[in-house]
């Protein structure tokens, strides 16, 4: 197979040693095949073991190993080198998140945003397991199922600009996967998503620059659901003003 | 359950550059599309003040009307008239993606909800236009 060469610039940062992010390039020779995680996982097992990024499945399940490459947010389990015609590759951090150490990034402040809008089905009485399964339509799993192949890349909040003028904002994801337990026929719970999605860091902090499902690696479309939780909130709080004893 | 979280004094925090809207097509049409509503909001105030001199009687009226002969208000009217036009093709394209339209049990692509609104929007202007000239 032949091989050609690229250079990987790749950003580093060194927590307790280095007050900014600084710029490493490595010379890598790789064959038609490799991705940029290949390439990476070259450089730590062969050139530089100091080299810190995450990664697991290499097969774009598991959603970790998420970078900017050349400026644009990618899984580099499923970034090509062959799809770049320069010489050169940027690798950097995801963008708009604290960077703990190179490549990687602190999503504690997202799994919180996570936490915050329930994203499980929340019931307000059980079934016995004894009565069977919740049974749905094929017409109410369309509701919610594009919705359901979020990986928790982070992709989506590196392409907001938003998110990253707004730190506060719950985005993308968070909010993609409370409209999906919203729209869930079993999910009792959209009230208890109703503070989380409706304050002012929720979904109305959304000016719908679409970015976000532009560069979605499952095609979940959270810019859409964004837009239809706006909708919902809408309605609700219509209904709440005109109608007020009528709220769940 | 407690989480690890990294210590704070370590991390680095990146900051957005003030040309981010320059860095990508998209950014950069966002931001059109968000400068057009000071366009959009300029003209309303044009046309509240147009109607407020409408009760002020015929003269003031005539008055008022006679300035936007001016190159000045000319050239504000066609800017405001592009602004409003994208302005209003993004919203289209937001509703589209808002309002998925099912024929059946399939989901039609959005660009049709796109062009099913261009279309009402353009029969609703010729109507009015058509109103006008007949009048």
């Amino acid at each position: 197979m032949s091989e050609r060469t690229v250079s990987l610039k790749v950003t580093r940062y060194r927590p307790g040693q280095d007050s900014t992010p600084t710029a490493q390039s490595y010379e890598v020779a790789y064959p038609d095949d490799w991705v940029v995680l290949d390439a990476l996982n070259f450089i730590k097992d062969h050139v530089d073991g100091t080299l810190s990024f995450r990664w697991s499945c290499r097969m774009g399940v598991c959603g970790s190993c998420g970078m900017m490459v050349n400026g644009e947010p990618r899984l580099t389990c499923s970034a090509f080198l062959r799809e770049f015609d320069s010489q050169e590759i940027r690798i950097e951090p995801l963008a708009h998140f604290p960077v703990i150490r190179d490549l990687v990034i602190d999503m504690s402040g997202f799994l919180d945003k996570l936490k915050s809008v329930s994203p499980w089905i929340i019931r307000d009485t059980e079934k016995d397991p004894s009565e069977g399964e919740y049974l749905q339509s094929p017409k109410q799993l369309d509701a919610y199922h594009p919705f359901t192949a979020c990986i928790n890349c982070l992709l989506c909040y590196s392409a907001c600009p938003i998110f990253g003028l707004e730190t506060d904002f719950i985005g993308p994801a968070a909010l993609a996967l409370a409209h999906r337990y919203n729209e869930d026929s079993r999910d009792q719970g959209s009230a208890a998503r109703w503070n989380a999605i409706n304050d002012h860091n929720g979904a109305w902090q959304c000016t719908f620059v679409g970015e976000c499902s532009v560069v979605c690696p499952k095609s979940v479309d959270p810019a859409a659901a964004i837009q239809r939780l706006k909708v919902d909130t809408a309605k609700q709080w219509v209904r709440s003003v005109l109608l007020p004893w009528g709220q769940k | 359950m407690t989480r690890n979280r990294p210590d704070p004094s370590l991390l680095f925090h990146p900051r957005m550059p003030g040309n981010w809207w320059l860095r990508k097509r998209t950014y950069f049409l966002f931001i059109v599309r968000e400068f057009t509503s000071v366009f959009i909001a300029a003209y309303l105030i044009v046309f509240l003040v147009q109607l407020y001199q409408l009760g002020n009687g015929p003269g003031a009226y005539q008055a008022f009307m006679g300035q936007f002969a001016s190159p000045g208000w000319i050239g504000f009217h066609a800017v405001a008239l592009a602004f409003a036009i994208y302005h209003s093709l993004t919203w289209f394209y937001t509703t589209s993606i808002v309002i998925p339209l099912r024929i059946g049990a399939m989901v039609a692509p959005r660009y049709v909800f796109t062009l099913l609104n261009v279309a009402v929007w353009l029969a609703v202007s010729a109507a009015i236009l058509a109103i006008y000239l007949i009048w």
